[in-house]
């Protein structure tokens, strides 16, 4: 069959928080700009996460935290991912993140935080230069 | 542990990737594909249709569990539509089946249908060959939301389900000639709706009308050439004995699904009983050969003519109509044909 790669990203809400508007806003927008967005709804568990996006294949995570666990969250998908041998998927995120949170993230493998006020434009165009189909 | 021995032993990380491989259509799937071919056909495979919006991930999430509770194995297929703007999508359907997140009995995958029309991608008999000799007992495939066309699942599937809802009767009449008969059981899905049991008369009223009109293989061939061929990767494999069943079901709240459990096992046994039947074998393979069969007439012709700029002379040929392109298209295919299959 004819080559066809497509860029698959996993859109998530881990935690508690009720409210996934964030989060679907950016999933269309990667949608818009040709790519395959699995969407999973509220409440997920880093384990969740990362059981989905091996048996999805993603090339990457994008999680979206507005309740303030983010600390404790992404890096919980970063290490799971690791420890199941998945640790290529790269993970980022977004959402209420304070500017000090966001080197200490880094620093435990998320590949980058978008704080309050990033555009959807600028999540699209940093997805695009830095994630490749694996 | 080689690719392969991976994949056999249910390694979820090697099939996950071979799936990822098998959807991008990459060399590596095809080859991969041939060596599992030997371990294939134990499965089960469920095929679920129905319009946008009747509970076809709802109805999945429980059937699942009633799988799960036998102590089976299952694997589901997805199928999203692509924009057909962007090319990208969403693929939303694993919102409804969140509670086997974490069960390792279960695995999920969501697939975009990448411009594929029928209701299906055009890899998904590759998919469920994969799952099925990676040792997936139950294969559930989940169609886009169909309208009367996308019938294609019923080529795959050993057993079908079409999903409808109340409220819908005077429509059946209209689309009586797509999935009404591709259905081995009808669900009617949401019956605690107003129109549930007018739904379930029109179905019966129809079926009634309906018993018997399918051509058969035989009549198909008789037509020859091309068409028929088309017609016979089309045609419709089922027992003939079995009479389409109706099932009413509250797929959110679990109800029916008990019901349906027994209409399925019951085609179930009739499909198996079929199955023993040397022409009913033949006619499967060949469906599932012609599909494989075209696929790779379609990639090979397209690799080719890809390759060592063989598109651009062909049209440089034509320029000055010295040269007419169905001399050109017989000769690229006679050259296509002398060479040694491409990978892939």
């Amino acid at each position: 069959m004819a080559e066809q790669r497509k860029l698959r990203i996993l859109v998530a809400k881990p935690g508690l928080d009720g409210h996934d508007r964030g989060a679907k806003v950016v999933a269309r927008s990667l949608r818009d700009a040709g790519m395959e967005v699995i969407y999973t709804g509220l409440h997920q568990t880093p384990e969740m996460i990362v059981s989905t996006a091996i048996q999805e294949d993603v090339d990457a995570v994008g999680l979206s935290i507005m309740s303030g666990a983010h600390n404790v969250l992404m890096p919980a998908v970063v290490e799971g991912l690791r420890a199941k041998g998945a640790g290529e998927i790269a993970v980022f995120g977004g959402g209420i993140i304070p500017d000090d949170d966001v080197a200490p993230l880094k620093a435990k493998g998320v590949r980058e935080i978008f704080t309050p006020g990033t555009s959807t434009e600028h999540i699209v165009t940093w997805v695009q230069e830095n994630i490749r189909p694996r | 542990m080689d690719f392969v021995s991976r994949l056999l032993a249910r390694e979820v990380l090697a099939g996950a990737r071979l799936l990822r491989w098998i959807d991008d259509g990459l060399p590596e799937a095809r080859e991969t594909l041939k060596r599992l071919y030997p371990h294939a056909g134990r499965a089960m495979i469920l095929g679920i249709t129905g319009n946008p919006g009747s509970g076809k991930s709802t109805l999945t999430d429980q059937l699942i569990r009633r799988f799960r509770a036998r102590g089976k194995t299952v694997a589901v297929v997805a199928v999203d539509p692509s924009s057909p703007f962007s090319g990208g999508a969403i693929l939303g359907d694993r919102i409804r089946m969140q509670d086997h997140a974490l069960d390792e009995g279960v695995f999920i995958r969501s697939f975009a249908t990448r411009g594929h029309l029928g209701g299906l991608t055009n890899t998904t008999t590759d998919v469920v060959h994969a799952l099925d000799a990676m040792g997936w007992e139950v294969v559930l495939i989940e169609t886009v939301g169909v309208g009367q066309d996308e019938v294609e699942v019923q080529r795959l599937a050993h057993t079908t389900l079409v999903l409808m809802t109340p409220g819908m009767g005077d429509e059946i009449q209209a689309i009586k000639a797509g999935i009404l008969e591709i259905a081995d059981v009808f669900v009617v899905n949401k019956a605690d709706r107003e129109g549930a049991d007018r739904t379930v008369r029109e179905l019966e009223h129809m079926l009634d009308l309906g018993r018997g009109v399918r051509p058969t293989l035989a009549e198909l061939m008789h037509h020859g050439g091309k068409v028929a061929l088309a017609a016979a990767e089309e045609e419709r494999v089922a027992p003939e004995a079995w009479v389409p069943r109706i099932v009413k079901t509250v797929a959110f709240r679990g109800e029916g699904i008990d019901g349906l459990m027994e209409a399925i096992d019951a085609h179930r046994a009739e499909y198996l009983r079929a199955s023993q039947e040397p022409d009913f074998q033949r006619a499967r393979l060949r469906q599932e050969f012609l599909e494989i069969y075209r696929r790779t007439l379609i990639a090979r012709g397209w690799s080719y003519l890809m390759s060592e700029d063989h598109l651009g002379r062909i049209v440089d040929k034509m320029r000055t109509r010295v040269r007419d392109p169905y001399s050109l298209a017989d000769e690229a295919v006679a050259d296509l044909g002398a060479r040694p299959p491409a990978p892939g």
